[in-house]
């Protein structure tokens, strides 16, 4: 059934958004204990990139033949593809064996590096913004969170997700957030199911879209880009998905400095909201807004076709 | 004025309750109908309170249960904070009073307890409730008071979709507005919205009665507009004042809905509200 939950503080207040989105995220681990993932905006630098790719699934990592030598020849591979487009790395860091997250400057068209670096075999590229970073993996909000050191993460607003695999496998490739691909700081977490899935995506990959999963929800982040790319602003892209795509859902999209919530028309999925004059908070469930706040606070549904968007 | 002519004039049918289980099983005037063997004697005046905020929700109802056993009648839970499947399955008169919020399935499957609830609920509160009655200060989630077959259900605030869905009997109440395809294959009871609702009210209704004073977004298939009768407006005053709620326009710009379905697999009805066979 899948839990999402999202965040923002209002008014460019910054707080521990890691260790708050983790919190919610393990309150929800009895919606899907698969994988759990994070998007999580950060104060970020002026004319700095950050990137967020894996060059291997976790379960290749204990079976792939050679995988070992190949998660390195890959990984040197991408440095060597984003210094021939002109990047300039600042720094890199090892986050897990086959997760990497790297600074980096570029003037270029960033679609075009963006896909010659995902042209190599094996390598995904989780997102890349300004001040989006991407976390996903199999295993509960702690383990993951712990894993990829997410506490002390200080930004903005938050998205994320907790997994139960139902439509397509347990992976990393399919573990939410979706980054809006080619669109940096743009990602989405889902709950539902879309049942134009394959009539969407068609359309979407006629005009140049590339999908990396099955996953339903990706075609969200997809189409989401899509309406951004045709000129639409978040909200206007958000109800017109509630149109166009057709099932049961409801899902949370963020940007560098905007948070959004859309439900279907039938209000088939659970949201519950919470919004103070300098913080809102949305989730599956109420226990996990609960967790970052445990005095008594007021929540409420929204209702069937709603589309609402805070900015940070 | 007698029994029957009120029955009639509220529009109730005279059907005899001919079913197996009220010929085999029940009868009116015996008292083990309507108290269950392994229920606690309870005294009201006798009042408890313990602090839920660290437990555990299985440690929660497992308490609520041992201070019913040692006679309490008044058990206040403190701290719930949403914690889901909280106060279900109470088969017992009490006074149950949460101080704060709950989370989905709470109260559900209940039969005689009065709860108050001085927070919000979340998803499918009160489900399959038989009998007593459950206030809810602030706003209630999605399935509120689904399949209730009796009792009364009042949410001061707003609900989410499909209120009373299934609704077998029962009132509920809802003060604020309330989302879609409330009433959905609504089958016997009365709901009260104060507020507005959302698309397909009532849709696939085959009984039972809707009274709404906001504005209707639309109506489902099978729900009827019919007049709002004398009888209709003393039940909505008694109700409402019951639960100190009013109309915001007053008792006589509500709108009474019904089913207008011609119910042809249906021949043992229980009393029940006049059906507008089309």
């Amino acid at each position: 059934m899948c839990g999402i939950a999202g965040l923002i503080w209002k008014g460019g207040t910054t707080s521990d958004i890691g260790s708050e989105m983790t919190q919610m995220l393990q309150a929800l681990k009895h919606r899907g204990p698969d994988s759990t993932g994070f998007a999580l905006y950060g104060e970020g630098s002026e004319g700095v990139f950050v990137l967020r790719f894996k060059v291997a699934e976790q379960e290749e990592m204990r079976k792939g033949f050679n995988i070992h030598r190949q998660v390195i020849e890959r990984r040197k591979t991408v440095g060597e593809r984003m210094q021939e487009m002109g990047a300039e790395i600042i720094d890199q860091e090892e986050a897990t064996e086959y997760a990497f997250r790297y600074h980096f400057k570029f003037g270029g068209d960033l679609k075009r590096l963006i896909d010659y670096i995902e042209d190599i075999d094996g390598v995904e590229i989780l997102s890349v913004g300004k001040g989006l970073e991407l976390i996903k993996d199999l295993g509960d909000a702690k383990t993951v969170s712990d894993q990829y050191g997410l506490k002390g993460f200080v930004g903005t607003h938050a998205i994320g997700h907790t997994r139960m695999a139902t439509e397509s496998d347990v992976d990393i490739r399919s573990a939410h957030p979706y980054w809006a691909y080619p669109f940096s700081d743009v990602s989405v977490v889902h709950n539902g199911q879309l049942t134009n899935y394959w009539t969407k995506r068609r359309d979407l990959e006629r005009r140049g879209h590339r999908f990396m999963s099955n996953c339903d929800s990706e075609l969200i982040a997809v189409y989401i880009a899509d309406r951004i790319n045709h000129g639409d602003e978040l909200e206007a892209a958000m109800k017109r998905s509630i149109e166009q795509l057709d099932g049961v859902f409801t899902y949370l999209v963020a940007t560098s400095d905007q948070l959004g919530m859309a439900k279907d028309v039938m209000a088939a999925k659970p949201m519950v909201l919470y919004e103070s004059d300098e913080f809102v908070g949305l989730a599956s469930e109420e226990v996990a807004i609960r967790s970052i706040f445990p005095r008594e606070i007021d929540t409420w549904d929204p209702y069937q076709g709603e589309v609402k968007v805070w900015a940070a | 004025m007698g029994s029957v002519s009120t029955s009639h004039e509220m529009g109730l049918h005279e059907e005899q309750l001919a079913g197996r289980t009220q010929q085999m099983y029940f009868s009116a005037s015996e008292e083990e109908n309507f108290t269950y063997s392994w229920s606690y004697e309870v005294d009201f005046d006798k009042a408890a309170e313990f602090d839920a905020a660290d437990m555990e929700i299985s440690d929660i109802n497992l308490k609520i249960r041992e201070l019913m056993k040692a006679g309490h009648g008044t058990i206040t839970v403190q701290n719930p904070r949403a914690k889901h499947s909280l106060g279900v399955g109470i088969l017992n008169r009490l006074n149950l009073k949460f101080e704060g919020s709950l989370g989905y399935f709470g109260c559900g499957l209940i039969d005689g307890p009065n709860v108050h609830i001085t927070g919000r609920v979340g998803w499918s509160c009160a489900e399959n409730m038989m009998a007593g009655t459950i206030v809810i200060e602030k706003n209630a989630g999605s399935l509120f008071g689904a399949a209730i077959r009796g009792g009364d259900l009042v949410c001061k605030g707003q609900a989410g979709a499909r209120v009373g869905i299934d609704q077998k009997g029962g009132t509920i109440i809802v003060g604020g507005s309330v989302g879609a395809f409330t009433g959905f294959m609504m089958q016997r009871g009365r709901m009260i919205i104060l507020g507005d609702t959302g698309d397909n009210l009532g849709d696939s209704m085959y009984d039972g009665t809707i009274y709404v004073a906001g504005k209707i977004s639309s109506l489902g298939v099978d729900c009827v507009e019919t007049e709002l009768t004398d009888l209709d407006r003393k039940y909505l005053k008694g109700k409402l004042d019951l639960y100190g709620m009013e109309a915001p326009n007053g008792i006589d710009s509500i709108v009474k809905l019904t089913s207008g379905k011609q119910l042809w697999n249906y021949d043992n009805l229980e009393p029940t509200e006049k059906k507008l066979v089309l």
